[in-house]
């Protein structure tokens, strides 16, 4: 470790303890960012939220874009350099889940709390952490929500502003609410798919298969499982969502299934793909049920190598905070960093349980001691103690 | 008084004061000072979340708000160590004026709170709030430090979920749209321009809450708006709407009970102002049935509408007040109070301390 990275570890139990002084802040923040419903391609009013409280603080160039986007910057004291802070606007919840959030002394829980509206609320909360610690970067801080980051959104936001942003970016830190102690700093391969069988209606119900659309893609899930995978690289298919039928006595004329492959190897992700979309085929040639399938997101491998300054920094920082880091390649808006060659890092931020569902709970005493680690990443980055020269 | 009239004048949503340092810079030239009490049993699921909004939003972002106070009714549940945790001056009801016979009900808590809180405004509002949000404050307190002659803010909820265009029903819940509802229309007309009488959120000025009685019960927010309406008329009050409002909602049985200590509160003050004449000795037990397969069983309940008298009655109260004096509404509220701490009675408050620099 080298001298200046010890100075700033030295001040990390500082930042930790200011931090949860203003916890009031942050959760109040998070209460409100995670009770605005934000299905993806739905999150105008989080972000009209969070563009306000960027118009409170004063920040520079408060914003939104055509991508939907909330945008803000905390100017740096010299400005030669821009660090942008992401968390995503969207949760996979709809309109009509209730939102509420409940706040117990030690827990705080709700839909999407943890994905991502904490770290939506960490960003809404920066400037007044960093004003409450005088923390005055040298380099501009960029802080976003970004619009249809998930699934069909496919990381449109970040994409969008990352191709047509008007200043460039040096170093990239996305927040997630959980897990404390994740780190990513690169990207797998990955595919994202639907797979459809629509029986016709004219379909002859005497022939092979008569079962209806649930059998064909019965029969293509089989044939997908028989699929040999590599132990190396490595590479996983992941059947994530199944939707057919819809009463006793109703032949399913649809069914849909949506599923990701993963590897290290972007070619590899390729060939599965093509191969699935043949089994598809095939089964569709025998049993005349039609069968579309959809590619719905990619993510080629990538990201900075395990030595790299930004990550083994990020690894100290959260050993110095007595956590154990896991690193995990990441598939959310890292990837978009990497494809635009930008060193970046994926953080968690605190401890939960219940994820991704609507009872969602998170540990509040965990935050500050990610809201800490974020903070030594940024004044890490800011300070030069991650670039590679 | 032309209601149509009143209702576009005294009328507000809640957006119309989003503006909240215009707010605070008004309420400042005024030199007035805002108390919010919120009354609990039994409220910890919903406490925690009321207090970190109230305190982030409206205290240590914008200084609307000089106290927030919970005061308790007795709570089994940890509804006092959850809001003293989040930093809310915390009150055992019975603990305040203890010179009184102990009487146990949410118009207690709310008569109490005028003499433990120093505002000029106390505003109220519930804890069962799922929803909650700043303009729950905001929305009540601003047509009070906006205009002078206004004195009882009320909130009203009209967010429809969904409707087609052109006019649709708008109104109050059960016990407003069956009981009080038809009793304004008979007795008081001009009462029925308030959209929700029943609401439990609504600010007033402390000038107010000192004249009027308190039922300890049911009756409160029906006896407060015939009172300051029989003081001064319609043109004292105001009503705001806050969107929706989310919460439990009780089962009719429940709303019997209310209906019925309700029904005792009017009748005595239409008694007391000569409305009604003649009324007997009304019984103070309500009877509900229950069934057991083919057998009904009457179940009794005794409902009895205390009321505690103006607090400008109260000698401890108006000693208090002298003390503290005109000067004294800066003072803190810990003066003369029964504070609690987290764990023990009359400890060190805890809420008061926690102030940010945002």
């Amino acid at each position: 470790m080298n001298r200046d990275l010890s100075r700033l570890i030295d001040e990390l139990p500082d930042f930790q303890e200011k931090a949860r002084g203003l916890s009031e802040i942050l959760l109040s923040n998070l209460v409100m960012l995670s009770e605005i419903p934000a299905p993806t391609f739905g999150e105008d009013r989080r972000m009209a939220f969070l563009t306000e409280r960027f118009n409170e603080y004063e920040l520079l160039n408060c914003s939104t874009d055509e991508a939907g986007n909330a945008l803000g910057i905390i100017p740096g004291a010299v400005g030669n350099r821009n660090i942008l802070v992401v968390a995503h606007l969207d949760t996979i919840f709809s309109e009509e889940i209730d939102h509420t959030v409940t706040i117990e002394p030690n827990t705080v829980s709700g839909a999407g709390i943890g994905d991502d509206s904490l770290g939506l609320a960490a960003i809404a909360t920066l400037p007044i952490v960093l004003k409450h610690l005088q923390i005055e970067p040298n380099a501009n801080i960029v802080l976003m929500g970004s619009a249809r980051s998930l699934g069909r959104g496919d990381l449109e936001g970040i994409r969008f502003f990352l191709k047509n942003r008007g200043i460039p970016i040096d170093t990239g830190i996305c927040v997630e609410g959980v897990k404390l102690g994740r780190l990513s700093a690169s990207s797998i391969g990955m595919l994202r798919a639907e797979m459809e069988y629509a029986v016709p209606e004219e379909y002859d119900w005497t022939r092979f298969g008569a079962s209806g659309a649930i059998l064909s893609l019965n029969d293509a899930i089989n044939r997908i499982l028989e699929i040999p995978l590599p132990r190396r690289p490595q590479t996983s298919i992941v059947l994530n969502r199944l939707e057919s039928g819809a009463a006793f006595n109703t032949i399913p004329r649809q069914a849909e299934l949506q599923l990701e492959i993963r590897s290290e190897s972007g070619e590899l992700v390729r060939k599965l793909g093509e191969q699935i979309q043949d089994i598809g085929a095939e089964i569709s040639s025998k049993t005349g049920s039609e069968v579309t399938f959809t590619v719905l997101a990619r993510r080629e491998p990538g990201g900075i190598p395990f030595a790299h300054p930004l990550a083994s920094t990020a690894r100290d920082i959260l050993k110095a905070l007595g956590v154990r880091p896991r690193i995990s390649p990441s598939t959310s808006e890292l990837s978009a960093f990497i494809d635009h060659g930008i060193p970046a890092v994926t953080i968690g931020l605190t401890e939960g349980e219940n994820h991704s569902s609507p009872e969602e709970r998170l540990e509040i005493a965990p935050i500050f001691v990610g809201i800490a680690q974020l903070l030594g990443l940024l004044r890490a980055i800011d300070g030069g103690l991650t670039s590679e020269s | 008084m032309n209601l149509n009239q009143w209702l576009k004048r005294n009328t507000f949503h809640h957006s119309q004061f989003r503006d909240i340092p215009e707010l605070i810079e008004a309420k400042e030239k005024l030199g007035l000072t805002v108390s919010l009490c919120i009354p609990t049993l039994n409220e910890e699921k919903t406490i925690g979340k009321e207090i970190v909004i109230f305190r982030s939003e409206l205290m240590q972002r914008y200084p609307l708000l000089d106290e927030i106070a919970v005061i308790d009714s007795g709570s089994s549940d940890k509804t006092l160590e959850v809001a003293s945790s989040f930093g809310a001056d915390t009150y055992l009801a019975s603990e305040i004026l203890p010179g009184l016979p102990n009487k146990r009900g949410k118009g207690e808590n709310l008569w109490k709170a005028i003499h433990q809180l120093k505002g000029d405004i106390i505003v109220y509002i519930d804890a069962d709030i799922k929803n909650i949000h700043p303009r729950f404050v905001y929305g009540l307190v601003a047509p009070l430090i906006h205009r002078p002659e206004i004195k009882y803010v009320k909130a009203f909820y009209d967010r429809p979920l969904a409707f087609s265009q052109g006019i649709r029903p708008s109104g109050g819940g059960r016990v407003t749209e069956i009981l009080i509802r038809p009793l304004f229309s008979l007795f008081f007309p001009e009462l029925t321009a308030i959209v929700q009488p029943l609401s439990g959120e609504y600010a007033v000025r402390r000038e107010v809450l000192e004249q009027i009685p308190f039922p300890i019960g049911y009756g409160v927010e029906t006896s407060h708006l015939i009172d300051v309406y029989t003081l001064y008329d319609l043109h004292a009050f105001a009503q705001t709407d806050l969107d929706q409002r989310v919460h439990r909602n009780q089962p009719t049985r429940s709303l019997g009970k209310m209906a019925f200590g309700i029904l005792q509160t009017f009748l005595k003050r239409a008694q007391k102002l000569g409305i009604i004449d003649g009324l007997p000795e009304v019984s103070t037990i309500l009877r509900q049935f229950q069934a057991h397969e083919e057998e009904f069983e009457m179940i009794e309940h005794t409902i009895v509408e205390e009321e505690r008298p103006p607090m400008n009655t109260i000698e401890a109260y108006l000693e208090k007040r002298k003390v503290l004096g005109a000067g004294g509404r800066r003072t803190s509220a810990k003066q003369g109070g029964a504070s609690r701490g987290t764990s023990s009675k009359g400890a060190a408050k805890k809420g008061t301390a926690k102030n940010g620099d945002a």
